[in-house]
């Protein structure tokens, strides 16, 4: 049985007098124990509210969300929220894309940490203080004795993100939900916060969704990756395959707008054109059609289906990009 | 949009793509001031503030033709009867019967508003034009101009805002209709002058100021094209709130007897401050009417600035 | 931290040096000069020229802000016009009972409206919501002198739950200890003397704690609704953390420091207040003391003290908030 099995999650977003506007669209993927899946797309393709929808952590009001989302087969959009608080934090944790304030300001570190082992760990205060002191140890933040009693503006960024990973891990959950965790960070420490994830979840065997639109974090951390354009899966690979043979024509140009060291001097750069604004809704038909090359007319003829591929993965394409033609 | 429909693409699925990408693509470029007016106009807050407070001046521009009698007129039939502890009461010829002088108390509630409107907004524009002044040298100039400046905004804040306005009521030798005026217009300068000058220093960082100046755009045109617009739009937020405070600080200035000692003007917060509390024992419709009228119009004054200082908070624009 | 002290105490003094100028200015510039204010207009020149000489009216105006200067840092604010009595021993007797009114009204205006303001931001766009912002556009839009009428016609008139005005009922002997009479009844156990007080000020702390009340109602509410918005609410709620550690350690403890200063602030609400609720309970504080020095013959000692005891006690309690933030909040702190 997979950890994380969501089936058909649909988000909308009602406001009083206002459209509603679907930002998750029957979203399905599975997450196996230990496995690290990529949820990747550009902003506005519905992967954050995907998390929130999972972690359940949508505004209470203002939002449906439809479908299933089975953890250990039980599905936490039926748990009562007195039984969603006693997970959270526990079952599953989450790391978030700005360190600086999503960590309270006029709180010391050490509590912050402690809390939530309190919480869940029936540790008294203490107790999770030490431990808490032993995380941050773990996360690799030098003298932890010292940074428990500091307060987030007085430690760096980098270090703000290990300490909020350290929250996130205390329990030892077995799936961990990291949103852009490096997005807010200098490039230099987004390597060492990816390595150390990689290396946290290697020792704890934790389960990863790490949800990001930069392709180079997914390829040094995924197993399997899922493409999501407005608010659908586009196109589901495993990483190798993705990389060698992307068949979407987005997943396609999200590949080529990456810049590489070692591409021939002078070349441009392939931006995918237009953006998200350009998105036409699913029911007429595919969503990427007004930024696509190799748009056709069956594409304005009503949303392409979600179909297996050969390689074990999933495609959402009319003409997809054709398997020979690799990445330059 | 036009060169990446490859000619995959039959005439007619283009010219469909055209359409839905454009549909899709009509969402922003309102611009501030706009969409600021849009959502004014949604909100029924706004527009119960709007109607109450048009109910209002239209009341004070057509009080002749709507009250019934002369405001100041003192008439035999109620002065018949009339004793410190008998005011005559409502009759059909006057329907909320008389002041404590036998003057026809609607008729005066009535040329209240004209009064009332007056003081308000005098009281208003005074503190605005000398807040206006203030606050714009002391955001333009900086430096010595900007130090003088707050640090005499300081002394006026020093004193509660009522307090203020009694010690400058107490410092002229006599009492006026314009003594209350400028008392309440001089307790509000301070608060006008912090928030422009608090706008305008935030503004001289902007990118757009940046830009302008980084063009070669003179200094005086740069304050004057783009700082003080942008700023104004706060102060006239806070001089819509302004006009609710100052009828209701003038009308603590009468209750306290610091008010105009002209026994025949009709204005709410004398009627309120003087003869109803005075007569409330006797008589307590003398202050219930005039306090239900500055009660809704304050609010009214209240209803709209609110409104306005939430449409025009870029926090609330999606 | 320490320069920020100092610099702010700088201000304070500079901001009441300018205040006593001016006020020595005005008295200066009286109708008829102050002579004639102290004398009244009847007197004959002889006695004129004996004060003006007495008072150093003749003496160059520089000598005279020092002289006026010195009396005021030594406390000598003269006698009072209208009772002959020193004006400190007049202020000091009413202190107390301005104290008394003001922190009451206070501690109503905090203990209702912070609660109030969590709740409704807690059920923004609900029934309760909705209620306690029309109660709160009330509370600001009504006069509140004539809320005070109200309250005493309907509370002392017509059901007798209150007495109708003053501080304590004839009859109950009361040690005046501190001049706070609930705690004098408190201190010296005379608990019948101390319930009369508190009975007494009930009223008038509702009268005077409505405009605070409402203005802190608003604060709480708009300063709630931002930080619930705040991502280390939403890091909180994917801690799991239990909901009563979530609303006291992370939203309560953020969304309070605005009302802090807002609590400072209203300190001015409740000195104006005070002038209007005193004269309608008749209470014999300050409020009424200013009242009674203006209207009529204008009894300047008195004014003159109370304006600048006024302005003291409103800057320096701003100035404390100001200073307490530096405990509460740990990013001013270091600064």
């Amino acid at each position: 049985m997979s950890l994380l099995d969501v089936r058909d999650l649909s988000v909308v977003f009602q406001r009083r007098g206002e459209r509603p506007f679907t930002a998750v669209d029957k979203v399905s993927f599975t997450v196996e124990p230990g496995q690290t899946v990529g949820l990747v797309g550009e902003s506005g393709c519905g992967k954050s509210v995907t998390s929130l929808a999972i972690m359940g952590l949508l505004p209470r009001r203002g939002n449906k969300v439809t479908g299933e989302v089975l953890f250990d087969g039980a599905d936490l959009l039926k748990l009562r929220p007195d039984d969603m608080r006693d997970r959270r934090g526990r079952d599953i944790g989450m790391i978030f894309q700005d360190p600086l304030s999503s960590l309270n300001p006029v709180i010391p570190i050490g509590i912050q940490v402690a809390e939530v082992l309190e919480r869940h760990r029936g540790m008294d205060h203490k107790a999770a203080l030490k431990e808490a002191k032993e995380l941050l140890d773990a996360v690799g933040i030098p003298d932890p004795m010292r940074r428990l009693k500091e307060y987030p503006h007085q430690i760096s960024g980098g270090m703000r993100q290990r300490a909020l990973i350290a929250i996130a891990l205390a329990c030892k959950p077995r799936l961990l939900i990291a949103d852009e965790p490096t997005t807010a960070l200098d490039v230099t420490i987004q390597a060492q916060i990816l390595t150390l994830l990689k290396q946290l979840v290697d020792e704890t065997g934790t389960a990863l969704i790490m949800i990001t639109h930069d392709l180079g974090v997914v390829a040094g951390l995924c197993d399997t990756v899922n493409v999501l354009y407005g608010g659908k899966v586009v196109e589901r690979a495993r990483r190798h395959e993705l990389f060698g043979h992307a068949r979407h024509p987005y997943t396609h140009g999200l590949l080529n707008s990456v810049p590489r060291l070692d591409s021939p001097r002078g070349e441009r750069l392939h931006a995918i054109p237009g953006s998200v604004a350009d998105n036409i809704p699913w029911a007429e038909g595919c969503a990427f059609a007004p930024r696509c090359p190799n748009v056709v007319d069956a594409c304005l003829e009503g949303p392409p289906p979600l179909e297996p591929t050969a390689t074990g993965g999933d495609l959402r394409c009319n003409n997809p990009v054709s398997e020979e033609v690799a990445v330059p | 949009m036009s060169e990446r429909s490859i000619g995959l693409l039959g005439e007619r699925k283009k010219a469909r793509l055209e359409e839905l990408a454009r549909a899709s693509a009509d969402k922003g470029g309102v611009s501030l001031v706009r969409d600021a007016a849009r959502r004014l106009r949604r909100n029924p807050v706004a527009i119960v503030g709007a109607i109450i407070v048009g109910l209002f001046v239209l009341v004070a521009a057509f009080a002749p033709l709507i009250a019934p009698h002369d405001p100041v007129q003192r008439f035999d039939e109620l002065t018949r009867n009339l004793t410190v502890d008998n005011i005559p009461g409502a009759s059909s010829e006057f329907p909320l019967g008389s002041d404590p002088l036998g003057r026809d108390f609607l008729s005066r509630l009535i040329y209240g508003s004209r009064q009332t409107l007056f003081v308000g907004v005098l009281a208003t524009l005074i503190g605005l034009a000398f807040g206006v002044v203030f606050g714009a040298l002391a955001g333009a100039f900086g430096g010595w101009i900007d130090v003088i400046l707050m640090r005499l905004t300081d002394v006026m804040l020093a004193l509660p805002s009522l307090l203020l306005a009694i010690t400058l009521v107490a410092m002229a030798s006599k009492s006026s209709q314009w003594t209350v005026i400028f008392a309440v217009a001089i307790v509000n300068v301070p608060i006008f002058a912090r928030l422009l000058r608090g706008s305008m220093l935030a503004q001289r960082e902007s990118d757009h100021v940046l830009a302008a100046r980084a063009l070669g755009v003179k200094e005086r045109n740069i304050v004057l094209r783009h700082m003080l617009p942008n700023s104004l739009t706060a102060v006239i937020v806070q001089a819509t709130l302004t006009f609710a405070v100052a009828i209701l600080d003038a009308a603590a200035l009468s209750f306290l007897g610091l008010g105009d000692p002209d026994i025949n003007r009709a204005e709410w917060g004398l009627m309120l401050g003087v003869d109803g509390q005075r007569y409330f024992e006797v008589r307590p419709e003398l202050a219930y009417y005039p306090a239900l009228a500055i009660i809704v119009v304050a609010l009214g004054f209240t209803l709209l600035g609110e409104a306005m200082r939430e449409a025009i908070d870029p926090k609330n624009r999606r | 931290m320490l320069r920020v002290i100092v610099r702010r105490l700088l201000q304070l003094v500079v901001t009441l040096i300018a205040l006593s100028a001016l006020i020595f200015i005005w008295l200066r510039n009286l109708p008829g000069g102050p002579v004639d204010a102290l004398l009244g207009e009847r007197a004959t020149p002889e006695t004129r020229a004996l004060l003006t000489k007495a008072l150093g009216y003749d003496q160059p105006i520089l000598v005279q802000y020092g002289k006026f200067m010195q009396r005021i840092l030594t406390g000598d604010f003269g006698n009072s016009i209208r009772t002959g009595d020193p004006v400190t021993e007049v202020i000091g007797r009413a202190f107390p009972a301005t104290v008394e009114l003001a922190l009451a009204a206070m501690i109503i205006a905090v203990g209702l409206g912070v609660p109030l303001g969590y709740l409704a931001a807690r059920w923004r766009g609900r029934f309760l919501d909705n209620l306690t912002i029309a109660g709160t556009l009330l509370g600001i839009s009504i006069p509140i002198f004539f809320l005070g009428y109200l309250l005493k016609d309907v509370f002392t008139q017509n059901i007798h739950w209150f007495p109708p005005s003053g501080r304590v009922s004839t009859g109950i002997d009361n040690t005046n200890v501190t001049g706070f009479f609930v705690l004098d009844g408190l201190l010296t156990r005379e608990f019948d003397a101390a319930a009369d007080a508190l009975w007494h000020l009930l009223l008038p702390a509702i009268t005077l704690a409505t405009i605070p009340l409402a203005v802190i109602v608003r604060i709480t509410r708009a300063s709630v609704l931002d930080v619930l918005n705040e991502d280390y609410v939403r890091t909180a709620e994917a801690k799991g953390l239990r909901h009563r550690t979530i609303r006291g350690r992370h939203i309560l403890r953020n969304a309070l420091l605005p009302v802090v200063t807002a609590i400072g602030l209203q300190t001015g609400a409740l000195l104006s207040g005070a002038v209007l609720t005193e004269k309608v309970y008749n209470w014999g504080g300050l409020g009424t003391l200013i009242t009674d020095s203006i209207s009529g013959s204008r009894d300047y000692p008195v004014l003159q003290a109370l304006i600048l005891l006024a302005a003291l006690v409103f800057v320096v309690v701003n100035l404390l908030v100001d200073l307490s933030y530096a405990f509460i909040d740990p990013r001013v702190r270091v600064r």
